[in-house]
């Protein structure tokens, strides 16, 4: 008798739960619906390009949910470049959404920020890598999963200095997003004593991508863009917007390779990387969506996760509660990247191995062998600690 | 005390005597990831003498009880074959699920419990039939499973969900989970049952799980000056036969480490091959083997040191290991 009371106690404490006893944990996602073109027929964005990853890791957090009474929905909101963003954040807030992704630039970042601080809406930015919103822009109420422009130039730095590719041409696009990256690879070449020979500028005229005939165009301009530069091992291309870069491999006038915004990019993730149990995550997506898996894809993924996984240490529903344990000293998510990934708690960005990725393969995975670092290898990354002018509010 | 020299001693009089030395007059057989074969090691030379070829990205390896046939999860075969260990023939297959990885066998050697990591369940296989006889839904991407010594309880791991959950066999039906860090990858259990210990990769931490309360009541740490925390990342999981060690695989720190299972006191680190997974013992109990995935090779441990005392080439990214007397 005692023996069977015990064990019908047992099950009640375990096990799926009642609906009765399931707290629901809203998350928003803010999906821009904005889509820039892009070179390659295969690297048009998918219409559910992010909000895919972070289905995924709804679906993850709610098998983990069921043995602890909590259950995750992700209310999906579409906004364009004339919508207004806060109104969107406001009617995810009638709806008791305290965690809100955003996959949109970062001065909307910054609005739905300063919007989302009164009634207590943290924010995580899954898209823009502008460093200024981790530094004099910063806001305590924004957790950055995206890694900045720095993170991503130093990953791709430290591999051509440890490759022995010091010297680089510098290609850069002429749109301001273009200037900050360019800012990140001056950065970087100083950091880590590789040099930028030349810069060159390419002006974005306008006009389709690839077309029936822009080929022959693209065989001709490329080569004239890059003749006559100094010696150099590699060029790196700074091109954000998809203007130009991927027109450059093997058109160089110099064989040369090509690494940046083309050839060998720094990413957070590529549908080739299967260390670590990566083939399981890139098998449960392509099985859910039947396309691979993208870089913005894993960011909301790992966004996503690391809401339940806050959730589930904290054993709250609660966002006040899920974010304290979140910016706390244990908390740390697991993200196929073969370490753990904790935040930065000076600016809340998040810490993270970089994939240098040839579009086929992952070519290799910084922070390189031999970038020390006092605290951990990966402060390599971006802007550390000494260096930040955020003052968190 | 066994050192180096004694052994190469002893083996050269082994082999002059024809006398074989029961201790070691063992076959290993190791799983190359990579390879798609199975590594046959004679213990007694200390060397690979055969390779048998299987199917594709063998994982988990087990021998079933009657020492007769071994046991491998085929992952991308989605498959678990079986192979004679008399002529190292395939002979057979079971119906494993898709993706198995890793596997237990209960101690009465008739059903296996095996975790399919992208389905979020652990299928139980009856041996002799060769059929599914349960399915148990847990938590996102299966792994470690450990069965408790009476046979009454399953324990299994969760990669991404962080538990160890704790199923009642009979019943098929989880009874408890317990939340540990991040990343569990093994579970092991006590030979007198009394405490699980559960390996946490990314967490670098071993749980120890009072399995009456389902409370966990230490947790083991590592430190290994030199190296990067990051760096250590526990796996494998073994006790020697007295419960008295617990040797532990610490995957890219490159070392197993030696735990007091009593105190919990971290004694010595070992170190072997690169990137350390999975571990056995011989059945004397003597040597213990590790899997090192990166440098293609097992390194031998004499327990008795415990030193290492060989490391022996195998097929590329070996995997998992199991012992069997000759």
């Amino acid at each position: 008798m005692l023996a069977s009371l015990a064990a019908t106690s047992l099950l009640a404490l375990s096990g799926p739960r009642s609906n009765a006893e399931t707290a629901v944990i809203a998350v928003g996602y803010l999906r821009w619906m904005e889509r820039r073109p892009a070179i390659s027929l295969l690297d048009q964005q998918p219409a559910d390009d992010g909000l895919a990853g972070a289905q995924l890791a709804a679906d993850d957090n709610n098998t983990t949910g069921q043995f602890l009474g909590q259950s995750y929905t992700l209310i999906d909101k579409p906004i364009r470049a004339e919508d207004d963003p806060v109104a969107a954040l406001r009617s995810l807030g009638s709806q008791h959404v305290g965690l809100v992704l955003t996959d949109t630039p970062a001065d909307i970042v910054l609005k739905l920020a300063d919007a989302g601080k009164q009634s207590g809406v943290t924010i995580f930015n899954i898209r823009a890598p502008n460093d200024s919103l981790r530094e004099e822009q910063c806001r305590g109420n924004v957790i950055h999963v995206a890694p900045t422009r720095s993170m991503l130039a130093d990953a791709l730095a430290q591999y051509l200095v440890w490759k022995k590719w010091p010297r680089w041409l510098l290609a850069v696009g002429s749109h301001p997003d273009d200037a900050l990256l360019a800012d990140a690879y001056r950065r970087s070449a100083k950091r880590f004593g590789a040099r930028i020979v030349q810069e060159r500028t390419y002006k974005d005229t306008g006009g389709a991508r690839q077309t029936d005939t822009g080929l022959v165009q693209t065989q001709q301009q490329m080569p004239v863009f890059t003749q006559g530069a100094p010696e150099y091992d590699v060029l790196v291309a700074v091109d954000e917007n998809e203007v130009f870069a991927g027109y450059l491999p093997y058109r160089t006038w110099d064989p040369r390779p090509v690494a940046g915004s083309a050839g060998l990019e720094p990413v957070t993730w590529d549908a080739s990387s299967e260390s670590w149990g990566g083939a399981q995550l890139q098998n449960r997506f392509v099985r859910l969506f039947h396309r691979r898996m993208t870089g913005l894809d894993m960011q909301a993924w790992t966004a996503m996760r690391m809401i339940g996984e806050a959730a589930s240490r904290a054993n709250s529903a609660d966002p006040a509660a899920i974010m304290e344990y979140m910016k706390g000293p244990d908390f740390g998510v697991a993200a196929y990247k073969g370490q753990k990934l904790t935040l930065r708690n000076w600016n809340w960005q998040l810490r993270q191995p970089i994939l240098l990725s040839d579009g086929r393969n992952t070519v290799s995975i910084s922070p390189q062998p031999g970038f020390l670092h006092q605290v951990t290898e990966l402060d390599t990354l971006g802007m550390d600690r000494p260096e930040t002018t955020c003052k968190l509010r | 005390m066994q050192t180096p020299m004694m052994l190469r001693l002893s083996l050269a009089l082994l082999a002059i005597c024809l006398a074989g030395d029961p201790a070691r007059a063992f076959t290993a057989y190791v799983s190359n990831e990579k390879d798609n074969t199975i590594s046959v090691v004679d213990l007694q030379e200390m060397k690979t003498i055969k390779s048998v070829p299987v199917g594709q990205r063998p994982r988990g390896i087990a021998l079933t009880k009657d020492g007769q046939k071994i046991l491998v999860c085929a992952s991308d075969d989605d498959t678990i074959q079986v192979i004679d260990t008399g002529s190292l023939q395939i002979t057979g297959e079971l119906p494993s699920g898709p993706d198995p990885e890793t596997f237990a066998l209960s101690p009465s050697g008739d059903l296996l419990f095996i975790s399919n990591e992208n389905d979020n369940r652990v299928t139980v296989i009856d041996i002799a039939d060769r059929k599914v006889v349960g399915e148990i839904p847990t938590g996102v991407e299966p792994e470690g499973v450990a069965v408790s010594p009476d046979g009454t309880t399953l324990v299994n791991t969760s990669e991404t969900t962080n538990m160890a959950h704790f199923i009642d066999i009979a019943r098929r039906k989880i009874v408890a989970n317990v939340l540990v860090d991040p990343r569990p990858r093994f579970a092991m259990y006590k030979h007198d049952g009394s405490e699980v210990w559960v390996s946490s990769e990314l967490g670098g931490t071993i749980s120890v799980i009072d399995p009456a309360s389902h409370k966990i009541k230490q947790k083991i740490r590592f430190a290994v000056q030199g190296l990067r925390s990051e760096a250590i990342q526990p796996i494998d999981i073994r006790f020697t036969p007295d419960d008295v060690t617990a040797f532990i695989a610490l995957g890219p720190a490159n070392r197993v480490a030696v735990v007091d299972a009593k105190t919990y006191a971290v004694k010595n680190y070992l170190l072997v091959g690169q990137r350390v997974w999975h571990l056995a013992f011989t059945p004397d109990a003597k040597y213990l083997l590790t899997t090192n995935g990166l440098s293609n090779d097992i390194s031998v441990i004499d327990v008795s040191g415990p030193t290492v005392i060989k490391s022996i080439p195998v097929g590329r990214l070996p995997w998992g290991v199991v012992v069997s007397p000759k």
